[in-house]
């Protein structure tokens, strides 16, 4: 992805968007591929209780790729190749098409799809999805992905799933925290874990099915394990002290986590099948927030022993290790992208807490957000958008950027206090 | 940093390195953490004098601070603790089967599991004050809640000075 960053830019439009808080994306430096995404035609009698077009349209809008065309400019809703007159949709602006009509039969719901490119006059790609009532989001998220990947060449992520956390204070001294996995539009939200006791640092496994978490509901803080399918749990660490920062290896058998048995936060990897715990830092200073490598042989972590937090990188095989970060007086909980080549962090910046991200072939590093108190980077599985955590006057609500810093979003926010995300894996 | 002064000489180098490394954070939050407007609440106690008699008895530490706040980013304990902290080891030494929880805590700013490691060093500033005031490791546990448990949720700096605490709990 092109980063053509540049931080006047970020200024003046993250002032823009604070304005309107309904803007979803800033304007960035390069026009957005504009595309019509025409409602499904329904051949149906009872009314169908998602629109997979809208589902598909606001998918590509929030990547901020793509200028979606508004529905009430569409002169028409051609809903398959014979009805669809280039010329006119080529005179409207927009460079590409989406139609697709859906049909019942023996209570199965048939939804065909086709992607047009309008100024060759050429079909892409087209599909006939099984689909039933209860999943027309899902079917949307998939065309979503599938029209992502034909037109920008990067794997569409919006068929993913996030986790977080939401606080809520009951009465003065009775809280209630949440554990919610929803899609990665933030629908869909559900209870997967409640608590009177804090809960944070989730974790998924990188098969998706599993997650790790860090619960105080005994009292004191222990790490869990939860399978989502059966709902499923089992505590795997709660010695003396901290047990934190769980972190699943790439390979799914090992988890990162970070114990002060000995006295000290020290950053140790738990082998999930032997049961081995071995320890990998030794410093006296605080060594936190491990995250792998995508190739697995190095860690990345937090610690305090150059006298601030900064960003480590400890290579397992030899144990060497190397600081990463040097702009700035605090940068933590670094996560890498899947290529391994950018690093998202939480960077310190005249006493104010943004997201920023680091090039670590060239050593460049760009603040991404604006926003107050961000913090929690997760990045999506395609490497296209950052998830964090900020505060909206005195909640905490979920928002994102892309890694170029061009496009930002914020998630419909629920109840209460939203902190801590985490994005899934591809499945 | 009067606790230091009992401190045996690999203590005193540990805590002269954190405090090294805590000298050198963000002089714009510490110049406004400094300010008169915002610094942490005081201690609200009588102090208790090592030459008192008393001060053995739960009626005596009743009256002692339970909570003893930090700077940003720092974990010494701030000389205005020592006496009632000398009050509460005077209570464990006299009475070895009572014991503390110390819940360390963090403000807002800066990530949540740093801030859970904070939370615990500042935990284990007040637990060494109380140990090398003679009292056994084996009465204190220490618990770090990071910045998941604040008493003010302030996005400002006396918020955020309240929020950087050791709680002492029997």
């Amino acid at each position: 992805m092109q980063r053509s960053f540049i931080c006047l830019f970020l200024c003046f439009f993250s002032l823009f968007a604070r304005a309107e808080l309904t803007v979803e994306i800033t304007q960035g430096v390069d026009e957005p591929t504009p595309i019509a995404v025409v409602p499904f035609a329904w051949s149906g009698n009872q009314a169908l209780p998602d629109d997979i077009a809208k589902v598909v349209g606001d998918d590509l809008y929030r990547s901020g790729m793509f200028k979606v065309m508004p529905r009430e400019n569409m002169l028409s809703f051609p809903s398959d190749r014979s009805s669809l007159y280039f010329r006119d949709w080529r005179i409207s602006g927009s460079d590409f098409i989406v139609i697709g009509r859906i049909s019942e039969s023996e209570g199965q719901l048939n939804v065909a799809f086709e992607l047009y490119d309008i100024l060759k006059e050429e079909r892409i790609l087209g599909e006939d999805i099984k689909a039933n009532r209860d999943n027309l989001r899902a079917v949307g998220h998939y065309i979503s992905d599938k029209v992502f990947e034909a037109l920008t060449g990067v794997r569409g992520a919006f068929s993913t799933r996030i986790v977080y956390v939401t606080a809520k204070q009951l009465a003065p001294s009775k809280h209630r925290y949440r554990l919610m996995l929803a899609d990665s539009d933030g629908h869909n939200p559900r209870t997967i874990l409640e608590s009177k006791e804090p809960i944070l640092s989730p974790a998924w496994s990188q098969d998706a099915s599993k997650l790790a978490y860090v619960s105080f509901e005994s009292g004191r803080p222990a790490i869990y394990i939860q399978y989502l399918a059966t709902g499923k749990r089992e505590k795997v660490q709660s010695f003396r002290g901290l047990n934190g920062a769980p972190a699943w290896s790439p390979d799914g058998k090992k988890l990162a986590l970070v114990l002060s048995k000995d006295g000290n936060p020290e950053v140790y990897v738990l082998d999930l099948q032997q049961r081995r715990l071995t320890r990998i830092t030794h410093h006296f200073g605080i060594d936190t927030e491990p995250s792998w490598s995508p190739d697995g042989q190095s860690l990345i972590f937090t610690s305090d022993r150059g006298g601030q937090p900064q960003i480590y990188s400890i290579y397992l095989p030899t144990r060497d290790v190397t600081r990463l970060t040097f702009e700035g007086q605090y940068n933590a909980r670094g996560r890498l992208t899947q290529d391994g080549r950018f690093l998202a962090m939480v960077h310190q910046n005249n006493g104010s807490f943004h997201i920023a991200v680091q090039d670590l072939r060239t050593g460049r590093v760009d603040l991404l957000t604006e926003t107050f108190m961000d913090e929690s980077p997760t990045i999506a599985p395609n490497g296209s958008i950052i998830l964090y955590a900020t505060q909206e006057g005195v909640r905490g609500v979920l928002a994102a950027v892309s890694l170029d810093g061009r496009v930002k979003f914020r998630l419909p926010s629920s109840d209460g206090d939203v902190r801590e995300p985490a994005w899934s894996p591809f499945r | 940093m009067r606790a230091m002064n009992f401190g045996k000489a690999t203590a005193l180098a540990l805590t002269v390195v954190w405090a090294a490394g805590c000298s050198t954070t963000n002089t714009t939050d510490t110049d406004t953490m400094g300010g008169g407007a915002t610094t942490a609440p005081t201690t609200t106690t009588q102090p208790v004098t090592d030459s008192s008699m008393s001060g053995t008895s739960m009626a005596d530490v009743k009256n002692l601070a339970t909570i003893f706040y930090f700077d940003f980013d720092q974990t010494q304990v701030k000389p205005e603790a020592a006496a009632a902290l000398r009050g509460h080891a005077k209570y464990l030494v006299a009475n070895p089967s009572a014991s503390v929880v110390l819940e360390g805590h963090a403000d807002e700013r800066g990530t949540r599991e740093y801030n859970m490691a904070l939370g615990e060093r500042r935990a284990q500033a007040i637990a060494r004050v109380l140990t090398v005031n003679g009292v056994s490791s084996s009465q204190i546990e220490l618990v770090s809640y990071g910045e998941e448990k604040p008493v003010v949720m302030g996005h400002n700096p006396s918020s955020w000075a309240q929020n950087r605490r050791v709680e002492l709990k029997y």
